[in-house]
């Protein structure tokens, strides 16, 4: 079988799981509302200087919830020895990964697709008329930046004693330039600044590598 | 036995070159007009980081060979430059403060290389958590090397946002150019520290390395005995 086959379907299996279960998504979309909750609580968001921060808030509700999503991507394959399955397959390794890693990414977007209606409700945020598609592309281009190291991690990590736990502790700190250029993106978009184009540039070069150097690595990963 | 008395040499040389290092800077290089005796941190902090930089550098470079080579003495290094840099990191982490809170006014700033400097401890500090956390040798190294690489690419994508991000929403407090109108004073014991902390981190790395060496020594030689006794019984 070839890469794209392998890929395709590694992520026909994720999708028809979640669509069985809905735990990912059901979980980060929770996860995400709460940590609203919480920041309406810690600071007071109603005030105009605030409305102007609304996208780092998004984003670190995102990048919270985001995690609980990846922890489940490689803690399912090792319900009944599925993940062994897949080391003994007679497929590339990298199918897997691509195959995760869209399955990653589209739960991803998917979250933040159902958080938006919520995030614009309670902290009174509006898309600028002509800037849809930079939000449409911020969304997309961050989904795919956490999707990439995200799915490579959350493999790393389900192969320890400590699971779940440390995903975030290793995904955080490496996804900081991509979660700075989330937040400028999307900043843009909702009018705080005027200009974004660098900010689109860097998360696009941050995609391309993190991407390249995952499907690289993974096979490595993926061994018993 | 030749390797113990290399070993000594240098650690010799290192005790001299340490209080030759702290003697220039108490008693060579001048007091700085303005920031006073709170500048001699300078010489501690810097020399730390740059070789900080080197010890993450060798976790990428050991990290890569290992995967090509499967060779346990790449992990073994990796993981050695790992520990220590992120000792040096620590260091620099208490060091900075001390110096900004008096020079600066403040603690700490979101600047470029401060947040790339915190950004790098996050990751080595996950990278040397991961390795507690997985019981067989082999794929300890394995997945360790996968953080050990994919970290360090990382660390260019991180200076280049910070830095941007920076200039874009100005600090209150500006960084001169290092060497900018620095006395040769001041730069000669800028240089001998860095030799000093560059033996210093030789040193340490390899008793590091001589642990691990041990330690998997240790390792094979249990897991030979509970081999030969599963035989016999």
């Amino acid at each position: 079988m070839n890469m794209l086959r392998t890929a395709g379907t590694v992520l026909w299996k994720d999708l028809r799981i979640e669509l069985r279960t809905r735990d990912a998504i059901g979980a980060a979309f929770v996860f995400s509302l709460l940590t609203m909750v919480i920041f309406n609580f810690a600071l007071d968001t109603n005030t105009p200087e605030m409305r102007r921060l609304a996208a780092g808030f998004f984003w670190v509700a995102f990048a919270f919830s985001g995690t609980l999503a990846l922890n489940r991507s490689f803690a399912l394959e090792k319900e009944s020895g599925a993940g062994r399955a897949l080391i003994f397959a007679p497929v590339d390794p990298a199918g897997v990964y691509l195959g995760k890693f869209f399955a990653n990414a589209l739960f991803l977007l998917i979250t933040q697709l159902v958080v938006l209606p919520a995030f614009i409700v309670f902290f009174d945020a509006t898309v600028v008329a002509s800037r849809w598609w930079a939000l449409a592309a911020s969304f997309v281009l961050g989904s795919v930046a956490f999707a990439s190291v995200g799915t490579l991690f959350s493999a790393v990590a389900s192969n320890t004693r400590m699971r779940e736990l440390l995903l975030p502790l290793l995904v955080l700190p490496v996804t900081v330039p991509a979660l700075i250029g989330a937040v400028e993106t999307t900043a843009f978009a909702l009018g705080a600044s005027d200009s974004a184009s660098f900010w689109f540039r860097l998360l696009l070069v941050y995609d391309v590598v993190f991407v390249t150097v995952s499907l690289l690595i993974f096979e490595f990963v993926l061994e018993e | 036995m030749r390797r113990r008395i290399a070993d000594i040499v240098a650690e010799g040389a290192l005790f001299v070159l340490m209080l030759m290092a702290i003697a220039m800077m108490f008693f060579y290089a001048p007091i700085e007009s303005e920031m006073g005796i709170v500048q001699k941190i300078f010489y501690f902090h810097v020399p730390l980081a740059w070789n900080a930089f080197l010890g993450f550098a060798i976790v990428f470079f050991a990290s890569f060979r290992y995967l090509a080579t499967r060779d346990p003495k790449w992990d073994a290094r990796a993981v050695s430059a790992a520990e220590v840099g992120v000792l040096f990191t620590t260091l620099v982490l208490i060091t900075g403060p001390i110096w900004a809170k008096p020079v600066w006014g403040i603690w700490w700033t979101w600047d470029a290389r401060l947040t790339l400097t915190f950004v790098l401890w996050l990751i080595y500090m996950g990278y040397l958590m991961l390795r507690r956390y997985v019981e067989s040798p082999e794929r300890r190294a394995v997945l360790a090397a996968v953080i050990g690489v994919t970290g360090f690419v990382d660390v260019p994508l991180v200076y280049f946002a910070i830095r941007w991000w920076r200039t874009q929403h100005p600090q209150p407090v500006i960084m001169g150019g290092e060497d900018s109108g620095l006395d040769p004073r001041m730069a000669a014991t800028l240089w001998v520290s860095t030799a000093a902390y560059l033996l210093l981190f030789t040193v340490l790395y390899r008793r590091r390395l001589a642990l691990e060496n041990l330690r998997n020594d240790l390792d094979t030689l249990r897991a030979e005995r509970e081999h030969n006794q599963g035989v016999r019984s």
